[in-house]
This record gives structure tokens, C-alpha cells and sequence, in this order.
């Protein structure tokens, strides 16, 4: 009995529509081993963490948990078949105490008790209420729940996010001796000092694939981040010179120390009309605030935005737009009206403000909608409906609507996300050229290898915060998430 | 000490108000007193079970706008039947009806996945249909003994009888289930219902029991209605926008996961008072609907700015 | 998880109704004009020997007449809807339209009482617009309760007008009740506004807006359109068309009540909602909507031939609103 693993997923494959999240994940925990997660944003992690625990059902593939076929529809049926999961995000009742919750999951009371004091919290009641509780704490709350479940697999999904060191140092101990004493745990995760301390294993995804498996030993940062990343293409560089002419004079967008709490914490750039700067940053480091707060959609808590010299702030995305400001969001079901015509999704901000609302100047409108179309070479067979496009048509629907209107600035968030190498291949040139028509063009992607392909320079945000700014020559993949996962910051503090 | 009072501030202010506005009646009309309170308290008593169905469908993190309408089937059905039988067994069988009418509306809106605001305003035409279609016009009649429940006092004078019955009643079906894990769950779900889901918690089943219970109380507030006039009327009453805005004035907040029926149950009695004091001021019945109108709506607006503002903090 | 079954033959059906929603619409609508003919032959048919057309073409006449109001206040609906909304108030505002400009005919005269009628339409669409447009309460609870005060400022306002009497303008009467070659003088009115409601929608950045807000209100916002600006000017036009509503259909019933054009508030959503408008925004047709309300008085003629108490009807109407929705999320897989 001890050669069975206690869970084995093979061959794990989901789609959504004509997205692939994973077409071959596969992951084995043995009795009293740690295995850590891993991949870049997008490599499908998230997807197969929601089939580990019942949350969505796959495609294909097998998961079992002690050489059974797990059945798992539910996560109650997944805690019944004994792996227990501490999710990203805080599941507990808001607006209940803590007894109420541990009697909703009928998690026993003392057991719990006992790993939140091995866990580092003092004081806890039970009448407390969950929605007063701070951030940490909850985490905390969440793990003992999981630990008093008295599992067979525990599985952590960035649980070490939102906690302060000392507390971190607790649940990596407790974690590691409830291991040593037979537990299997997958320990889902981007930090590397972690997973270095408490993992057995890594097991490295990377585009819906299970494309490694490493034993933790010196040197295994750079053999994952290598794994982590793909193929690369290069379209060269632009030269010195032009950038240096670029960069002079007043900057289109300059941001001063801006923060939008809690996540974005101190942001300052420059971005010049005729260039394309890159964001790089991890997942939650403040990126989506610092576009929300470009976009016109959240106010900042501090610092300011000046475009073209002018101090800038902006209460509706109607005021971004009116100040030159286009933004594109990541995600594209934000952007788009999925049961209207192409040309409807195009043309939309034509009709936006009041004083346009009177009759549609259609010749105008065909005009410049079939200029973007022809210039994205967006395939308007179906164009009845956007939704029946492909992802990639879709995205350049997005992208098109401002190249209709006329672009100015453009914030590009993770344009090709989840869409297919032959749109990712027109649009890095496309950026480009908007940036050499004297666009200024502000660009985040969560891959990194599109860096050097789309941008001139890159800012790298940690922890809501600029830790580096790369020029393109210098972005390799290895030295952007070295950068990326504030490897760099620290070794410069060492 | 300070933990209950900071837990319960919304319900004792409104208990604090309920108070005040009793003394303010009481100054206006030197005469107010005994009679007074049991009229408040009979008129009080199909607001107060639509109300208290209303905020348990809140709480799980919906709404039921076809609550007039169940009262109607229930009062019609109830006029009806005691015409015909005797009357405990057609008390028993009012109640299943509005149990199932509400559980007909939950699980139309967990099985057909068309949103609760639609699926019960579909219903509110459906179920005034049926009231219509059991009693074309007024008319039935009810056993003596539900009328006479009404009227009077308990014990002492200050203690109409409507009152006690209608807090018995609520605590009845309420607290063995709030204390129950479906109470839970019902909290949960309107809580966080992703959070309720990773907890274990039957989400389905839990929107479904709590319209199922929302019918309940539909009922006897249709044999409230029964008992009060005497007779069925098949035409819903103004209970709906009532019922919303004394959920909303109540504590429970729109969306869901907050609050109790103790709030609701006294916000009824604040917006009926309101009427009496109205009333006794010699303001036009009329007018005094147009006020009520206007407050209700107040609330109900303050309530999803008050809740907007929450969300986005 | 219903994302990943988008292809099935059920969803592709549903895309070609989708598409061409005005040929199930009139088809189901001929197919119940022809059950009605079996029902009581001779009530359809324009040529039958031994009897001239007239009878039949009043019966057509008598249709369309009475699908007029119900198609007005549908467009309401249909406006509304398209932002995900709905306006439940139309039947008070409509009802308060008519009283209003019959009493005060005979107290100010007609100009006045027409611009007086359709002010009010104006203010309580304005207020409806406020509510659910700045602070954002559900348009179906906001105009739940406005119609509930309207109705209240009615019964006051009764009381003050009791003794002036009651005067129908003229103008209104031959609206509502003359007949031009057959068809009845109600098309005057509604055809240029039919004509005004479909230019809008599709031909107008107004009209845009609606479906943008319907489709995707984050979207919309990103392209910067105000919202709000957007809701204040939707309910304020859709109280303005159920004041014209009113009057129009005061003149079809010469006889103002407090409670007079109420019953065609739930007839107005089922017709919208039959006509291929969907609740949840985004979609939505007025031509439908006409069909819709044609379906609707046919369908009432056969109920009532059929002797069918005004119970089963209320019920059936109802139940007909959640059959197409249930439907329509059932086949397109989107809330």
C-alpha cells in the first residue's frame, strides 16, 4: 500500500469554448511529500486546482485520490474523498462568527482550536465575527478548518499571500510536520524561497501541460523558470537613437507615486507619444489598480497623473477617453457587447457622449469601421455577433474600437491572453506601428516572452511598488521574472 | 454587554423609534390607548408575515415579489374551504398551499437559472390568476373562531391579542430554524455564496427551503387577511412594496447574508404607526397613502445607496 | 458550467430564431388566426358568399385598434428592457395621463390639458430615471413604487376635480374611435410612431447606447457612456409615451376612471417579452413587440371565445413570461 500514491491526476485536459486551459496536466502527491505547484500566469494552474477540488468537472483525465476514482462533483464530494483545499481567497462566511462557520463545514471544534494556537493566532473567540477579522487571520482560520478536516491531501492555493512573515514561518513549519507525519500536501505557489523550504517536489505547468517534474535542490530556481517558459520569436529591436529622440521632451502619461490602496502602493513612470512600455509584474502585484486608476475607473488614494504635462484626474472613463486615454482591459468579456454586430462593438464610443446620441453618421462610421477592420484583418465572417468570433478576433474587436476613434495613449492590459499564436503574431507588430504612427503605448502581459517582442522598455512592479526598470535589449525572459518574483530586489538589499 | 448592544444598535434604535412615535400618538390623541393598540396590531398583522417572508428570501440573497399574491391564494383558499370543512383541518391545508407555492417559485428559480426578480414576477401574475380562478369575486367565509383570534387582549390590557399571535407564530417556523444548520445555510448563501458552496453548503436546496418558508408565512398572512375581513378577496393587496421597504428599513440588507426578522417585524409597526399618527392629524387618507408611498420609496433608495456604498468600500 | 456546451442543435435553433425572430412570430401569429377561423368560421375570412368583406374588416379594424395601446406601452417596455430595465409604472401613468387631460379639458381647455397630461408622464419618468439611473435602485422596485404614489396623487387629485366633470377633446375621440377605409384612425398616431421608436433604436447614438447598456454595462462604461445620463433620458421618454398612451386610449374608451388603462400594464410586458425582447437587456425589437401585442388581443379574443375566466388568463400570461425567458437562457446558455 505504500507505492500507491495518495493522489495521482493523469492526462487532465478542460476547455472552455475554443479556449484550451489544459490539454495534459498531470500531478502525484505520495504519503508525507510537499509538491509544489508551478507556472506562469495563464500556464492553466488555477483551472486544474478547480478540478483537484471539485469545482469544475474535467474533460478528460482521472484524478484518484489512494488509487480511487475520485468522484469529485462538489467540493463537498471532494472533502469526503479526503483531499481538503485552502483556497486563494478567504472562504469563510462573512456575516457569521466563527462557530456558526465551523458547524456550516462540521469541521470539530477542539481540533481546530489546537491548530489555530499551533498556527500563531492568540485571543481568537468563537463568537467572533468573520467579516471583522483581519485579512491574515482569516487565512489562518481557513488553514486550521482544513487541518481539523484531518486529511489525506491538503491543498494550498496561494495561501501565504496575504501574511506577514512571522506568521508565514508558522504555517511552513506546521505544514512541513503534519507532512513528515504522513500527510501529502500540493503547495500551490510563485514565491521560490517557500516552495525551496517546505517542498519535496515541483511539478511545472506551462501552457495546460505538465512539463517537469524537479527535485528541490540548489540551483532548481533557474531549471523552473526556464521550464516555466516557451518558445521565443524575435522581431529585433529599434535602435538607440530613435528611442533616445523619443524619450525627449514632455512625457504623454507621467506618473507620480501613485497608489491606490491596498495592493498598488507607489508607482512612478514616464511614457513618452512614439513608444511602447511594458509592465511586468506577477499576478495581484497592483497592475489591474494601476490601469483602473489610468482608465478612469477607481480614484487613487495618492500621486498624481499628468498627461501632456497637464495634471490629470479622472472621474469617469468618459474623462480618460476625453484626456486620450484608450484602454483595452484583460479581460475581453468587459469590453465587448457579446450579442452585438462587430461594427455595433466597433463604432460604440462614436454614439457615447450626449451630444452624439442624434442621428448615426453612417458613412462616417462604415468608414473608420472598416478601416480597423482591414488594418486588424479581423475575420468578419461571423460578424453578427461578436461572441461567435474567435477569441482573437475578439480581442482585436477590443483594440479596434480605439483605432476607429483614433488613438492617442493606449493601455493594453494582457492583450493576448488565451488567444492563439497567430493573433499574438499581429499584434506585437501592430503595437508597434501605433507606437511609430506617435502612439504612446502602455503595455502589461503576463508573459513575459512578449516583452522584448512588443515593448521598447519595461517597468517590473512588486508588491505595488516599481522594483526595476528594463530596456528591452536587456529584458530576457530569465532576467524579467528573476525580476518579477523581486528576486533581484532582494539579492540587491543581500 | 457592549458586543450585544453594538450587534443589535440597528434593532434597538428601531425599537427606540417604535417607542417615540408611540408617545408622539399618544400626545396627539389623549384617547390612544388600548383599542388604539389593537387596531395598530390587526392592521399590523398581514404586513408583518409578508414582511417577515420577504426578509427571509433577503437574507438567502433574493427577493419574491409574488408575496401579495401567495397572501391573496392563501385568503381565498382559506374563505373557501371554511365554507366547506371544518376549520382546523383547512387551516392545515392553507398552510401546505402557501408551503408550496413557495416552493414552487424556489425551485423555478434554481432549476430554470432565469434571476429570482423575474421568475417571481412572473409568478405574482401566475398566483393572482389562481386567486382570481378559485374566487372569481369576494366572497366564502371564515370559521368565527379565526376572527375572534384577532380581537381582544392576553392577559392584560396592553397586550392585544394579534400581536401575541403573530409573534408566536413567526417564532414558531423562525427560530427552531434559524438555530437549525438550514439557518445557517440560508445566512451563508446569502452571505458569500461562492464562499457557502466551498463550505459544503447544499446552495440549491438552501434558496429553495427559504422561499419555501417565505410561502409560509405567506399563508398565514393570507388567514390573517381571511380572518380580518371575514371573507376571500381574490385582488393582492399593497403588501409587496410594504413588505420591501419595511425588510429594507428593518436591517436586512438587499443582497442579502444580514439581519433578522425582529428588525423587519418593528419596521412594520414604524411605517403602520406613521399611518395612525397621519390619521389622527386629520390628513387626507389619501394624502396619507402618497406619504406612505414616498417613504417607502425613500427607504428603498437609501437602502441600495446605503448598500452600493458598502460594496464598494 | 454551461460554457462549454455552446454547439449543441437546441442553441443553434435558438441562433436562427434569434436572428430572424419575426418568422416564428408572424407564423405563430397566422397559425392563431387560422385556429381562430376554425373556432368561429367566418370571423377571419374576408370573402364569403352570401356576406360582404365589411364584417371581417371590422374584426381586423377592431384588432389592430385595440393592439395600438397595448404596442405603445409595449415600446416602453421594449426601451426599458433593452437596458435590462423595465418601466411597471406605465399603467398608472397612463391612467393618470388620461384623467388628467379629461378633467382639465373642461376647466383649461384642450392645448393645455394635453401638454399638462403628458408632464406628468414627463415628471414621473423623470423621477423613475433619478431612481434607477443615479441611485441606482432596481428599475422594477423603483417603478413599482412610483406607480404606487402616482396612483395616490390620483385619488387626491380626484377629489379636487370631482365636481368639474369630465370633457373628452374631440380630436382624441376620432383618434380613438374613427375609422378610415376600414382601419381604424388610431394608426394616424401610431404609425409615424412606429416609425419615430424603430429610427431610434437603430439609427440614433441614443438607440446605440440602450443596447450597450443592455449588452454590457462595463463595456459601455469603458467607452465612455454615461450611464446615468443614458437611464434619466430612457424612463423620462418611456413615461412620455405611456402619457401619450393615455390619451389615445381615452379617447378609445371615452370614459375616464382611476384605475382605466392598469389592466394593460402585465399584457405589455408579456408582448415585449413575446416579441423577442429580452428581460436581461441587450436584445430586443419594437416590430417584434407589435406582432407581440397582436398575438396577445388574438389570443384574447379566443380565451374569451373559449369562455376562459379572466383568472386563467392573468395566469396563463404570467406563465407565458417564464416559458420564453426560462427558454431564452435555456437556448443561449447567458442570464
Amino acid at each position: 500500500m505504500t507505492d500507491t500514491p495518495l493522489l495521482d491526476a493523469s492526462g487532465v485536459a478542460k476547455s472552455f469554448g475554443a479556449v484550451k486551459a489544459l490539454t495534459d496536466a498531470r500531478l502525484t502527491v505520495a504519503r508525507g511529500e510537499v509538491v509544489a505547484l508551478m507556472g506562469a500566469n495563464g500556464a492553466g494552474k488555477s483551472t486544474f486546482v478547480k478540478i483537484l477540488t471539485g469545482a469544475l468537472r474535467p474533460d478528460r483525465g482521472r484524478v484518484l485520490i489512494r488509487g480511487q476514482e475520485a468522484r469529485v462533483g462538489s467540493p463537498r464530494g471532494a472533502r469526503r474523498s479526503g483531499l481538503v483545499p485552502v483556497y486563494q481567497e478567504p472562504s469563510l462566511i462573512p456575516d457569521l462568527d466563527v462557530m456558526d462557520n465551523l458547524r456550516l463545514g462540521d469541521t470539530p471544534v477542539d481540533p481546530f482550536r489546537h491548530w489555530v494556537e499551533a498556527l500563531g493566532i492568540k485571543g481568537l473567540r468563537l463568537t467572533d465575527l468573520i467579516g471583522d477579522l483581519p485579512l491574515a487571520t482569516l487565512r489562518i482560520l481557513d488553514l486550521a478548518r482544513a487541518l481539523a478536516a484531518e486529511p489525506d491531501v491538503l491543498l494550498l492555493d496561494e495561501m501565504t499571500a496575504a501574511l506577514p512573515t512571522d506568521l508565514v514561518e508558522r504555517v511552513l513549519e506546521t505544514v512541513r510536520a503534519k507532512a513528515d507525519a504522513g500527510l501529502g500536501v500540493i503547495y500551490v505557489s510563485h514565491r521560490f524561497t517557500e516552495i525551496s523550504r517546505l517542498c519535496d517536489r515541483a511539478t511545472v505547468l506551462r501552457d495546460g501541460r505538465t512539463v517537469g517534474e524537479l527535485p528541490i535542490e540548489p540551483g532548481v530556481e533557474d531549471r523552473a523558470v526556464e521550464l516555466m517558459l516557451g518558445e521565443t520569436i524575435d522581431l529585433g529591436q529599434r535602435d538607440a537613437a530613435t528611442l533616445q529622440a523619443v524619450r525627449r521632451g514632455t512625457p504623454r502619461l507621467a506618473v507620480r507615486g501613485l497608489a491606490a490602496a491596498p495592493k498598488l502602493q507607489d508607482v512612478s513612470f514616464d511614457l513618452h507619444a512614439g513608444e511602447v512600455l511594458g509592465v511586468v509584474a506577477l499576478e495581484g502585484q497592483g497592475q489591474d489598480e494601476l490601469f483602473d486608476v489610468l482608465a478612469g475607473f477607481r480614484k487613487p488614494t495618492g500621486g498624481t497623473v499628468s498627461v501632456d504635462g497637464q495634471a490629470a484626474s479622472f472621474a469617469h472613463p468618459a474623462d480618460a477617453i476625453a484626456a486620450g486615454l484608450s484602454y483595452v482591459p484583460g479581460n475581453r468579456a468587459e469590453a465587448l457587447l457579446a450579442q452585438r454586430s462587430v461594427r455595433e462593438n466597433i463604432a460604440l464610443p462614436f454614439s457615447a457622449r450626449m451630444r452624439d446620441w442624434g442621428p448615426l453618421r453612417l458613412r462616417h462610421e462604415r468608414a473608420r469601421v472598416a478601416h480597423a477592420i482591414e488594418k486588424l484583418q479581423i475575420d468578419t465572417r461571423a460578424q453578427g455577433e461578436v461572441q461567435r468570433l474567435s477569441g482573437g478576433n475578439q480581442q482585436k474587436v477590443t483594440i479596434g474600437r480605439w483605432l476607429a476613434t483614433g488613438v492617442e495613449t493606449l493601455l493594453l492590459f494582457d492583450p493576448t491572453r488565451g488567444i492563439d499564436v497567430r493573433t499574438k503574431r499581429q499584434i506585437y507588430p501592430l503595437v508597434r506601428e501605433l507606437a511609430e504612427q506617435g502612439a504612446a503605448v502602455l503595455f502589461y502581459t503576463s508573459e513575459l516572452a512578449e516583452v522584448p517582442l512588443a515593448c521598447d522598455r519595461a517597468v517590473v512592479i512588486f508588491g505595488g511598488r516599481v522594483v526595476d526598470v528594463i530596456e528591452a535589449g536587456a529584458a530576457d525572459e530569465a532576467t524579467l521574472m528573476r525580476a518579477a518574483y523581486g528576486l533581484t530586489a532582494q539579492e540587491g538589499a543581500a | 454587554m457592549s458586543a450585544f448592544l453594538r450587534k443589535h444598535a440597528w434593532v434597538i434604535g428601531l425599537a427606540v423609534l417604535l417607542a417615540v412615535l408611540l408617545g408622539i400618538t399618544k400626545a396627539i390623541q389623549p384617547g390612544f390607548g388600548a383599542s388604539g393598540l389593537e387596531s395598530l396590531a390587526r392592521a399590523a398583522l398581514p404586513f408583518a408575515f409578508a414582511t417577515a417572508g420577504m426578509a427571509v428570501v433577503v437574507i438567502v440573497g433574493g427577493i419574491d415579489l409574488s408575496v401579495a399574491s401567495m397572501m391573496a391564494v392563501c385568503a381565498v383558499t382559506a374563505a373557501v374551504l371554511m365554507e366547506r370543512m371544518a376549520g382546523v383541518p383547512a387551516l392545515m391545508i392553507v398552510l401546505g398551499v402557501g408551503l408550496a407555492m413557495g416552493l414552487i417559485n424556489g425551485a423555478l428559480i434554481v432549476l430554470t437559472r432565469v434571476p429570482d426578480i423575474v421568475v417571481t414576477l412572473a409568478m405574482l401574475f401566475v398566483w393572482e390568476g389562481v386567486a382570481l380562478l378559485i374566487l372569481e369575486s369576494p366572497g366564502g367565509n371564515t370559521a368565527d373562531w379565526l376572527e375572534r383570534a384577532t380581537r381582544g387582549f392576553v392577559g392584560i390590557d396592553l397586550l392585544p391579542k394579534p400581536f401575541v399571535i403573530m409573534a408566536i407564530c413567526i417564532a414558531l417556523v423562525w427560530v427552531p430554524i434559524r438555530r437549525s444548520k438550514l439557518g445557517l445555510s440560508i445566512y451563508a448563501v446569502g452571505s458569500d455564496e461562492m464562499a457557502a458552496f466551498r463550505s459544503g453548503v447544499p446552495v440549491g436546496w438552501t434558496k429553495v427551503a427559504a422561499y419555501g418558508i417565505c410561502g409560509l408565512f405567506c399563508a398565514m398572512g393570507g388567514l390573517s387577511l381571511a380572518a380580518l375581513t371575514g371573507i376571500g378577496e381574490p385582488v393582492p393587496g399593497p403588501y409587496l412594496m410594504a413588505s420591501v421597504a419595511a425588510v429594507v428599513l428593518g436591517g436586512v440588507v438587499l443582497g442579502g447574508g444580514k439581519g433578522g426578522l425582529l428588525g423587519p417585524i418593528i419596521a412594520v409597526f414604524i411605517l403602520r404607526i406613521i399611518r395612525t399618527i397621519l390619521t389622527l392629524m386629520a390628513v387626507d387618507p389619501n394624502v396619507t397613502t402618497i406619504v406612505e408611498g414616498v417613504i417607502m420609496v425613500g427607504v428603498v433608495m437609501l437602502g441600495t445607496a446605503l448598500t452600493l456604498r458598502g460594496r464598494r468600500s | 458550467m454551461s460554457m462549454a456546451d455552446t454547439d449543441t442543435p437546441l442553441v443553434r435553433f435558438g441562433r436562427v430564431l434569434r436572428d430572424n425572430p419575426m418568422i416564428p412570430l408572424i407564423a405563430f401569429l397566422l397559425l392563431l388566426i387560422a385556429v381562430l377561423e376554425v373556432m368561429r368560421p367566418g370571423i377571419v375570412m374576408p370573402f364569403r358568399i352570401g356576406r360582404d368583406g365589411l364584417i371581417s374588416s371590422f374584426w381586423l379594424g377592431n384588432l389592430i385598434k385595440f393592439a395600438i395601446p397595448l404596442a405603445m406601452l409595449a415600446a416602453c417596455q421594449v426601451l426599458t428592457m433593452l437596458t435590462a430595465g423595465i418601466d411597471l409604472s406605465v399603467g398608472v401613468v397612463a391612467t393618470v395621463s388620461a384623467f388628467v387631460c379629461a378633467t382639465l379639458s373642461s376647466i383649461w381647455g384642450v392645448p393645455q390639458a394635453v401638454m399638462m397630461a403628458l408632464a406628468c408622464g414627463l415628471v414621473v419618468g423623470l423621477v423613475n430615471g433619478f431612481g434607477v439611473g443615479i441611485v441606482r435602485v432596481h428599475p422594477l422596485i423603483m417603478t413599482l413604487g412610483t406607480g404606487l404614489i402616482a396612483t395616490g396623487c390620483l385619488q387626491v387629485y380626484q377629489r379636487y376635480v370631482i365636481n368639474a366633470g369630465s370633457e373628452i377633446p374631440a380630436f382624441l375621440e376620432w383618434l380613438g374611435t374613427g375609422r378610415t377605409m376600414g382601419m381604424p384612425n388610431g394608426l394616424f398616431l401610431f404609425l409615424p410612431f412606429a416609425a419615430f421608436i424603430l429610427w431610434l433604436m437603430r439609427y440614433t447614438g441614443f438607440g446605440r447606447n440602450l443596447f450597450a447598456l443592455g449588452s454590457n454595462e462595463t463595456a459601455a462604461k469603458l467607452s465612455g457612456v454615461k450611464s446615468w445620463q443614458v437611464l434619466m433620458a430612457l424612463y423620462a421618454l418611456s413615461g412620455l409615451i405611456a402619457a401619450l398612451t393615455g390619451l389615445l386610449y381615452l379617447g378609445m374608451i371615452r370614459a375616464p376612471s382611476l384605475s382605466l388603462a392598469n389592466p394593460l400594464l402585465l399584457p405589455s410586458v408579456a408582448a415585449a417579452v413575446i416579441g423577442g425582447t429580452s428581460i436581461f437587456g441587450g436584445r430586443g425589437s419594437f416590430a417584434g413587440a407589435i406582432v407581440g401585442a397582436l398575438i396577445l388581443r388574438v389570443l384574447d379574443t379566443m380565451l374569451t371565445l373559449l369562455q376562459m375566466p379572466e383568472g386563467a388568463r392573468t395566469a396563463l400570461f404570467g406563465l407565458i413570461i417564464l416559458a420564453v425567458t426560462a427558454l431564452y437562457v435555456r437556448i443561449t446558455g447567458t442570464r
